[in-house]
């Protein structure tokens, strides 16, 4: 059934129909197994990828954070990057192994109403022992799509 | 001025179709006998980086020694069966060149070649221009399109010096199984014919394991030309990297032709190609792609009344047109005139199939839905 979770990776919008034609397994089947990993939270959501790149007078920036924290008795780095991941600002967070520890990607109208999130929010956290900030200037590729140019097939439309 | 051997060979009856598809804009294509796979970016990194290096020089006749060992390596690992890169494989502009080379070395004028049929185009047309003569082996939708084994016995008594088969098959996607072809080389044990298998789909096989047709004894070795690239499988249609694995008169006699009129293969392709061989993912992706492509296709063709049977390899569908009443080039042109999709009518891949056409799948999941919202339009029009 891991099948169904590559071809709606892909795409969220397949039609159970055609997820029938592909896999060869019955609607029931598929949509059981779907609802299984729903409840199981393989599946987490259906979201769209935008290039927001490509939209005129899109305001917006995003940075990549480093965050260096001092982990806790017993619950080592979780509570403290749950403080952190729970405001709306911060897109992503992950645990790294490293120079530092958390690495947030953070979203802002504008630089200013980033940095003052990361002065006024971020850094004043008793656990937290330092912050790099870094502004991201161009998305070429993101979770395996690539936003910059599409390749197209240059083949003939007809050929033995 | 030209030749007769060449005079002889038919001018494709349907090329003016192709020019028709070729300039008609906003086709969907179902008409296409290559990947629709950009190639894997591994192996075009590879290539640019040969380049960078200067890379540009001629290589061996046979090949690059490397790429040689590293087929040999691929066969002995996924098929258990072994070629020697030293004097049994020889590296080719693709199967292409393989097969002239393959016909060239071993005909003399006059000598019959057994060709089944639906084939792919280029089999009867090189044959002939060897100076061979065709001696078709046709199969019928009854037989699954799959070699008749009475047919075969009754050719063979007419002493062919060869028999070109081709496994996965182009126009059919048929796959033969590892029993059915058993029961082939039975057939062709102890006699002399050599046996030229095209297996340029193999990486291309859905439901059952692939045998090399080499692989069921020492003499089914020694007497087959076994022929294969990196074209379909690994989408490097325009590398043109191919290879023949035969025994070592056969590829002392091809290599010597290939020597004086290719030198040999582009040595930035076969850099590609060895890389190639390490790109396990990337074919297996493609693999999976192509197989839902098939089941998709396969069940909507059925569904609208084009009887199809699943193939079992390559990436092509070769339904029944028949009760439409049309033949194969009216029906291609009508639904590409109204519906504007292309297909390839059956009688491009012998006479006695007027009453199919070939369906390529390797395309996008969209298109291949949309072609099928066209088609169904187009039925019931005429109907
Ligand atoms: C059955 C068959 N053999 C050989 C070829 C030619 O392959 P290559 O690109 O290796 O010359 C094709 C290409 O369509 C094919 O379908």
């Amino acid at each position: 059934m891991e099948e169904i979770l590559e071809i709606l990776e892909n795409n969220a919008r397949v039609s159970l129909e055609d997820l029938e034609k592909l896999t060869g397994k019955s609607q029931k089947e598929i949509s059981r197994a779907i609802k299984d990993y729903e409840k199981k939270g393989v599946i987490v959501k259906y979201k769209t990828v935008v290039n927001r790149q490509k939209i005129k007078g899109q305001r917006g920036v995003r940075a990549l954070i480093e965050v260096k924290v001092a982990p806790q008795k017993d619950v080592g780095f979780d509570l403290v990057a749950e403080r952190i991941y729970r405001f709306p600002e911060v897109k992503s967070c992950y645990l790294l192994s490293g120079t530092y520890d958390l690495l947030l990607v953070v979203e802002g109208d504008d630089i200013n109403t980033v940095a003052s999130f990361v002065s006024e929010k971020l850094a004043p956290l008793s656990q937290v022992r330092g912050t790099a900030t870094h502004f991201m200037l161009k998305k070429y590729k993101e979770d395996g799509v690539i936003l910059t140019k599409l390749e197209k097939s240059q083949r003939l439309a007809i050929t033995y | 001025m030209i030749s007769k051997r060449v005079k002889k060979v038919p001018p494709s009856g349907i090329r003016e179709f192709f020019d028709l598809v070729l300039g008609m804009p906003e086709v969907i294509s179902l008409g296409v006998g290559e990947p629709d796979f950009i190639t894997p970016w591994r192996i075009r990194e590879k290539a640019i980086t040969a380049l960078e290096e200067g890379l540009t020089s001629y290589t061996s006749n046979k090949g690059l020694f490397v790429l040689r060992r590293d087929i040999a390596g691929h066969y002995r690992e996924k098929y258990s069966l072994v070629y020697d890169p030293e004097d049994e494989i020889l590296i080719t502009v693709g199967v292409s060149e393989a097969l002239d080379l393959a016909l060239r070395a071993i005909l003399d004028p006059g000598d019959k070649v057994v060709v089944a049929s639906p084939h792919y185009v280029a089999y009867p047309a090189l044959v002939e221009i060897s100076g061979g003569k065709v001696l078709p082996l046709v199969t019928t939708p009854e037989e699954g399109f799959k070699i008749n084994i009475s047919k075969l016995k009754n050719l063979l008594k007419l002493e062919p010096k060869a028999i070109i088969f081709n496994n996965p098959a182009n126009p059919t996607g048929v796959h033969y199984s590892n029993e059915e072809l058993k029961k082939i080389w039975q057939v062709l044990s102890g006699k002399k014919t050599l046996i030229i298998s095209d297996e340029v789909y193999d990486e291309l096989v859905y439901d059952q394991k692939h045998s090399p047709f080499s692989s069921f004894s020492q003499e089914a070795k020694k007497r087959t030309i076994l022929l294969n690239g990196f074209s379909k499988g690994h989408a490097m249609t325009g590398f043109r990297v191919g290879f023949v694995c035969a025994n070592k008169e056969i590829i002392e006699a091809m290599t010597k032709i290939h020597s004086f009129s290719i030198m040999c293969a582009p040595i930035i392709a076969q850099i590609a190609a060895s890389e190639a061989l390490l790109a396990h993912k990337d074919i297996n992706y493609m693999q999976s792609a192509y197989r839902r492509r098939r089941d998709y296709i396969n069940k909507e063709l059925n569904r609208l009344g084009l009887d199809n049977k699943l193939p079992q390899g390559a990436f092509y569908c070769f339904p029944s047109i028949k009760k439409f009443k049309l033949g194969s080039l009216e029906f291609a042109k009508k639904l590409l005139f109204q519906e504007k999709v292309a297909v390839v009518p059956g009688v491009a891949f012998g006479k006695e199939f007027n009453s199919h056409v070939r369906i390529s799948y390797a395309n996008s999941l969209e298109n291949l839905k949309e072609a099928i919202v066209r088609i169904e339009k187009f039925l019931a029009k005429l109907k």
